[in-house]
């Protein structure tokens, strides 16, 4: 395979990995720093591993390398789905110049909804 | 500066910036999020080493971090929902 073209995307899936850990360190609050960190480390490393499967072809390293980016594109946006629901319900309060909470809108409007229901039902 | 080395002293600066926000963060989720991102950089650094040594069982090393990192993550958020930090 070409090597010069996985050479290219090892070093921007590194540049990736740099400006996800630098917006993990300077963002303001978690969820800023959840939703910079996740996405921009995750295309880095998927790209990481994509060069060396374009680098040593379809050998047992490459469709290795294929499965490793699959799973890891599967399961980085559940576990930081997971991490803001935790930190939402745990009570970690947002930046202060955030213009909104929408799932904070919709968790009112549950519990005074099931509020309104079982007074109705009485 | 070849490839390896550029890569290495990347991924060395972005693990120490993931150890910053671990020992500073003010919140749980902070730390929490680091440990997520550290695992993450560590499948890339093990990608890094495949292609330095051409072992193919480093990918395999890479695989099982990718898995044990993921269950680690849900198993904290599970704990993090179950708790209260009122600051």
């Amino acid at each position: 395979m070409n090597s010069t073209f996985a050479q290219w995307m090892i070093v921007v899936g590194l540049l990736f990995d740099l400006m996800g850990t630098i917006g993990l360190v300077r963002l303001p609050d978690v969820y800023n720093r959840l939703q910079a960190a996740t996405k921009s480390v995750t295309l880095g490393t998927c790209m990481i591993l994509l060069g060396l499967l374009a680098e040593h072809g379809v050998d047992a390293l490459g469709v290795k390398a294929l499965l490793c980016t699959m799973f890891i594109l599967l399961t980085s946006p559940v576990g930081a789905h997971a991490i803001a629901r935790g930190a939402h319900i745990s009570g970690v309060r947002l930046w202060e110049k955030s213009v909104g909470d929408a799932y904070l809108d919709d968790r009112t409007r549950e519990q005074t909804g099931e509020a309104d229901a079982q007074t109705e039902a009485s | 500066m070849s490839l390896i080395a550029f890569a290495v002293t990347v991924l060395v600066v972005a693990s120490f910036l993931c150890l910053y926000r671990i020992g500073k963060g003010p919140t749980a989720p902070d730390r929490i999020v680091a440990i997520d991102i550290l695992g993450t950089l560590i499948v890339g650094f093990c990608a890094v080493v495949a292609l330095q040594t051409g072992l193919d069982y480093y990918v395999n090393i890479a695989i099982a971090w990718a898995l044990l990192s993921f269950i680690g993550t849900l198993a904290l958020a599970k704990y993090l929902e179950g708790r209260s930090f009122h600051e």
